[in-house]
Parts: structure tokens; C-alpha cells; sequence
């Protein structure tokens, strides 16, 4: 066995074994080479891959993404790093306009990945915190995971590199060096698209992805002893939804509660209420439920972002209120 | 570096004397005379999209390249057939030169069935990796880095490639513009940027763009070539961007060419251009790309008035011709908006 990687260790070996095995990846990104990333996940490539496959750019994320658009539609596969996944806004443009729709406006496929470290919890204020998914979750064309488990932080990179279209891959900083795991030997692609029942059960369905899973499992255990028995689903991929998932499960249990970390109004969270009000209301023994967070922007303080971002206490008090309904 | 004179003169350059003195250039008579007949193409083509939007044929916005027919033209003939190019709005001829046949525009623009995009884009909003052409966006400056990522990938798999692409003088105000330009520069990317400068965006002068005489003198931030030249001389675009490219594919990086042309239609057909000054236009119609090289055919012995009249006979039949296939297909099933959204597959 591999043994026990952490979940940057999973997206550092992926990869580092693409780089390997496949000529046609490419790293593009501020700092990625010389420096190794500001979280070290491309640390040793420059020195092993050289500066044609590890691309130390300039301040320029517009530049950086359509580099990567022009290099994808010539056949190769860039693999762009945004170094916090707030400025991925500076690229907007390039993603919503170049490459998502340039499949459908002209038949061209853009197989690239831009990932980068999203999320709070870790006290990085309003622009090293962000959960940027729904800006895209809007976007035709583009696909959208988020893993929340090292199998997943491996499986989903692999999977995104080799997808035809862009993929917009959101790793979770707060996961980084916080969660290990054993890395299956020979770890395959976690197809995208596809969600995952991280834990059986039958009394309420909790959706959620990233670093939010870990407190729906957390809680999962502990509303156990007030005999409420939670089924938590990992999406994984946030665009496409696994719908048929999520309803099945809703079909289960007959109580859906969403949990993102995202600001609530306009989240993906909001969607999947949508999908489940929409196709699964006769099922309902409750309204869908949401709890993300406040429509604020991140903010800085301890005291503060533990107020902003969804927690353990949060979610159990919200269980039971929709477990009463 | 940049061969950078101090003295740029002034933005668009007063007219020349009657005798008609176009750049120097090796290109034999023949294919010189193709020049023309790509030009002419071009003007011709445009001529019949714009009878088609007057009966009403063309769904959307209606664009005009009339006057800058010698930059498209002049720039992708000297493009090598390995090399890739991402033409503008207002660079059909480019793409005529790339091999487009005039009636794949033609559908674009009636939103047809059998046009490139299948009626899911419009005008020269296609692509064709095969003939070297990528497909722009309508936000300017986008397409500039995307080129560079063309001109790194063809670099990386040693295709002896170079990628090109335009910007007017208004898109040289977009971040994108600087950077891209400064990402080709610190990579070292074997690309050309051309900026065409017809005076006007939209309603915007070129004075309201910028404080620079010259868009060419920028390359000196990024420490590459630049050079500025006759937009309307389609001897002088085509050696420029023969020496640019030349350049690039000897592995001299980057360069940043300013086409002076001007602009003789309103940013689209609905648009007069009742804003600019009709100076402006008389002081451009006797620099007509066109007519100026026809002079500089005739004056030379390169063709007889003879030669001239059976080539522009021969695209208009052919032109006939394109037309009534155009027309012909019919509108795209509604069923089509709904497909290709994502591409399929694993790569």
C-alpha cells in the first residue's frame, strides 16, 4: 500500500504522475516553479519536468487562463494554479466567454483544468477564503468538482485533465494538511459527475461537498444518539449535478438539508434546492433547507469567520428543526 | 530590438503624391496579382453581405472591413501554411486568404443551417484548426493571450509555428492587450500582434484611447520589436509581417506591428458614422487600399487594365455563385440549440 497521504499530497501525486506519464500536460502558474506554490503542491516539478511543462507566469490570471485555452485547443492538456482560488475573478472573462463556450459556438473542445485552494476556516479574510463555485455554476460548458476526500482530491484531478472541456477544480485549503487517508494503490479516475453516499441512512438527506462533508459526517455522529440517522451525500461534482442522485436520496428520506460554504444567496446550494423542490416535492415531508452562509463577505476575526461559516452546532440545531418538521 | 525611429509621425499620414510608390517588396507579378484578387475578394464579398442585409437576410449586426481590405489581406499572405491566425470582426480577408469560401461567411451571417457553427454563432465568429483559424470572442483583447497559448503549444511540439492575431486601437486599452503582450515577452512566444489603428472604435477617436502617437512605440514596455507602417500599402503590411514572423520562428520572440489605416464605414451597417468628420473620409478615399494598388499594378507593367477587369469578373461570378448556395441552405432545427454544450469523450 501507498500508505497514508494527506489530501494536498493526493493532488501533488496526480499530478506529478500526469506530468509523467503524459507528454501533453502543462502547469501553468504565479510561483509554481522556482518557489514550488505558495502551498507547495508543485514543489520538485520545475527541477524534474523543466520550465516547457512547469510555466512560472506573471501576475496575469486573464493571461495565465487564456494561454492555457489557446494551448488546450492545439492539444495539450494545461493545468492552470490559481494561487488562492479568490482571483480566479481576474480570469472571468477568459472562462465564462473563451472557453466554455467555444464547444457549442464552434465545435472546438478546451480540455483544461484551473484549480486552486478555495475556502475558509483558515483566517484568510476576504480574499483568501472564497468559495467562488456559483459565479460558474451559471457558465454552459464548464465542469465543476470539488473534492472533499483524498481519494477524491487524486481521483477528480485525474478525471478533470482528461475531460475534454474546462474544468474549474476547487481544492479545499482548510483539507490541505488536515485530512490523511490511505491513497488506493494505482488510484483511478473518480468520474465526473457522479456523486458519492459518504454515510447510510434513513431519516434526512444532508448534500454537501469540500470541507463542509467532514461537519455532516461530524454531526452525522452525533445526532446518532438523538436516534436521528443522517444520510450524507458528497457531491463531488457540482456541475453537472448528479441529479438522479440527489433525488433518490431525498426519495429516501423525505428531508433534504443542503450545506455549502458559500454566501446563500445565488449558491449552488440554492440550485440543488431548486432540483429537489422541482422533482421530488411529493416525497417532501419538509421544506429543503439551506445553510450556508450570511450574504456577507468573508471576514477576518476568529470570532467573526466562526460566526460567518457553517459549523457542527449549526448544523445538528438545523437537523433537528427540519427532523421536527 | 526594436528598430524604433524617435520620429513616428503623424497618427494617419497625409496622402500621397499621385505617382503611387508602395512598399518594396521580392513578390513576383503573379502573386502580386494574387494580393489583388484576395483584396478584391474581400470588398466583393462584403459588397454582396451588404445587398443580403438590405433584403434582410442577415439576422444580427452587419461588419465592415471597407478600407482596411490591404492589412487582413497583406498580413495572413505572408502567414506560413503551418502557422495559426485568430482574425477580428473587421479581418474577413484574412480568412479568405486562409481558404474560407465566402459563402461559409455568407451563412454565418444568415444564421443558415451549413454554415460553419450550424447557425450557433454568427458572422466571422468560426474557427478551423485545420486551416490554421481560431474563432474570437466579441470582448476585445481576449483573443491575444489565447494566441500566445497557440504560439507556446505549436513551440512545445515543434511545429515551427507561429501564431498571429489583431487588436484595434481601441482593444490596445483592454488588460488583456498588456497581458498578453507581456506574457509572449517574458516567454519569449513565437507570436505577432497587429494593431490596427482605423482612427475610430465605435464612436471613440483614437485620441480618446490613448496619449501615445503610436501604438507600435508600446512594444518598447515590453521589450520587444516594434514597427508602424502604411495599413493601406498592402506591399508594406506583407513585408512587416513577413520580417515579424521570420523573426518569431527564428526564435526572436514576439513583435507588435501597427497597421495606420482608416475605418470608411460606421462601426456596423446600422451605424452612419455621422460622428466623424467627413475630412476624415475625403482625406482617406483617394488612399483606398484598393485602387492605390491598382496604380501601383498598372504604373508598374505587373498587369494591364485587362487583367484587372478579368479577375474581378471572375469573383463576381464566383460570388454569384456563393450566394445562391448560401442561400439555399435553410435555417438550423430548433433541436440544435440544445446539443454540443459539452464536448464528449475523454482525451
Amino acid at each position: 500500500m501507498a500508505g497514508q497521504v494527506t489530501y494536498l499530497e493526493a493532488i501533488r501525486q496526480a499530478l506529478w504522475e500526469e506530468l509523467e506519464q503524459d507528454e501533453r500536460v502543462l502547469l501553468l502558474g504565479q510561483d509554481i516553479g522556482t518557489y514550488g506554490g505558495a502551498f507547495r503542491v508543485t514543489a520538485g516539478m520545475l527541477e524534474r519536468f523543466g520550465p516547457e511543462r512547469v510555466v512560472d507566469t506573471p501576475i496575469s490570471e486573464s493571461a495565465m487562463v487564456g494561454c492555457a485555452v489557446g494551448a488546450a485547443m492545439m492539444g495539450m492538456l494545461p493545468v492552470v494554479e490559481m494561487q488562492f482560488i479568490d482571483f480566479i475573478s481576474c480570469a472571468f472573462n477568459q472562462i465564462i466567454n473563451f472557453a466554455a463556450p467555444n464547444h457549442y459556438r464552434w465545435g472546438q473542445q478546451v480540455p483544461m483544468v484551473i484549480r486552486g485552494p478555495s475556502g475558509g476556516g483558515v483566517r484568510g479574510s476576504a480574499y483568501h477564503s472564497q468559495n467562488p463555485e456559483s459565479y460558474f455554476q451559471h457558465t454552459p460548458g464548464l465542469k465543476i468538482v470539488a473534492p472533499g476526500t483524498v481519494a477524491d482530491a487524486y481521483g477528480l484531478l485525474k478525471a478533470a485533465i482528461h475531460d475534454p472541456n474546462p474544468v474549474l477544480y476547487f481544492e479545499h485549503k482548510y483539507l490541505y494538511r488536515r485530512l490523511k487517508d490511505e491513497l488506493p494503490e494505482g488510484g483511478a479516475p473518480v468520474p465526473i459527475g457522479k456523486a458519492r453516499t459518504a454515510r447510510e441512512g434513513r431519516d434526512l438527506s444532508v448534500f454537501t461537498y469540500g470541507a463542509m462533508l467532514h461537519v455532516a459526517l461530524e454531526a452525522a455522529g452525533r445526532l446518532e444518539a438523538d436516534g436521528i440517522d443522517l444520510e450524507v451525500l458528497d457531491l463531488r461534482t457540482l456541475k453537472p449535478l448528479d441529479q438522479e442522485a440527489i433525488l433518490a436520496s431525498v426519495r429516501k428520506t423525505s428531508r433534504a438539508l443542503v450545506l455549502t460554504e458559500e454566501q446563500t444567496t445565488g449558491s449552488v446550494a440554492g440550485e440543488v434546492a431548486a432540483r429537489i423542490a422541482e422533482h421530488a416535492f411529493p416525497w417532501l415531508d419538509g421544506p429543503v433547507t439551506r445553510l450556508c452562509c450570511p450574504d456577507t463577505p468573508v471576514p477576518y476575526s476568529p470570532t467573526l469567520e466562526d460566526a460567518y461559516l457553517p459549523n457542527v452546532d449549526k448544523l445538528v440545531a438545523k437537523v433537528r428543526e427540519l427532523a421536527n418538521f | 530590438m526594436a528598430k524604433l525611429s524617435k520620429n513616428w509621425g503623424p497618427l494617419h499620414p497625409a496622402a500621397e503624391e499621385p505617382v503611387e510608390r508602395l512598399a518594396k517588396t521580392e513578390l513576383p507579378a503573379e502573386r502580386q496579382l494574387d494580393l489583388y484578387r484576395f483584396m478584391k475578394l474581400n470588398r466583393m464579398t462584403e459588397d454582396r453581405l451588404g445587398s443580403l442585409y438590405r433584403q434582410n437576410k442577415v439576422v444580427g449586426g452587419l461588419y465592415s472591413s471597407r478600407g482596411q481590405e490591404a492589412t487582413s489581406v497583406g498580413s495572413a499572405y505572408a502567414l506560413a501554411p503551418q502557422d495559426f491566425v485568430g482574425p477580428l470582426i473587421r479581418n474577413l480577408g484574412v480568412m479568405l486568404v486562409r481558404g474560407v469560401k465566402p459563402r461559409e461567411v455568407m451563412m454565418q451571417y444568415m444564421a443558415r443551417s451549413d454554415s460553419p457553427t450550424g447557425g450557433k454563432d454568427g458572422n466571422t465568429h468560426f474557427g478551423d484548426l485545420s486551416r490554421g483559424l481560431v474563432a474570437p470572442i466579441s470582448m476585445l483583447g481576449a483573443l491575444i493571450p489565447v494566441m500566445v497559448g497557440v504560439a507556446l503549444a505549436g513551440k512545445k511540439q515543434d511545429k515551427d509555428l507561429v501564431a498571429l492575431t489583431y487588436i484595434g486601437d481601441g482593444g490596445t486599452s483592454t488588460g488583456d492587450f498588456h497581458e498578453g503582450l507581456n506574457l509572449a515577452s517574458v516567454l519569449n512566444a513565437p507570436f505577432v500582434l497587429i494593431a490596427e489603428n482605423n482612427g475610430w472604435a465605435y464612436s471613440t477617436p483614437t485620441s480618446k484611447q490613448m496619449k501615445v502617437r503610436s501604438i507600435a512605440i508600446r512594444a518598447t514596455s515590453y521589450s520587444i520589436p516594434g514597427e508602424s507602417f502604411d495599413g493601406n500599402d498592402v506591399l508594406a503590411v506583407y513585408e512587416a509581417t513577413k520580417r515579424a514572423l521570420d523573426r518569431a520562428r527564428s526564435g526572436g520572440g514576439p513583435s507588435l506591428l501597427e497597421a495606420k489605416t482608416f475605418r470608411m464605414k460606421g462601426h456596423a451597417e446600422h451605424d452612419d458614422a455621422g460622428y466623424v468628420p467627413k475630412e476624415q473620409f475625403e482625406e482617406w478615399k483617394p488612399k483606398d487600399p484598393i485602387e492605390r494598388f491598382e496604380r501601383h499594378l498598372l504604373g508598374n507593367g505587373l498587369a494591364t487594365e485587362e487583367d484587372l477587369k478579368r479577375i474581378t469578373a471572375a469573383i463576381d461570378e464566383e460570388l454569384s455563385s456563393e450566394v445562391d448556395r448560401a442561400l439555399a441552405s435553410p435555417m438550423p432545427p430548433p433541436e440544435r440549440a440544445f446539443e454540443g454544450v459539452y464536448a464528449e469523450g475523454v482525451v
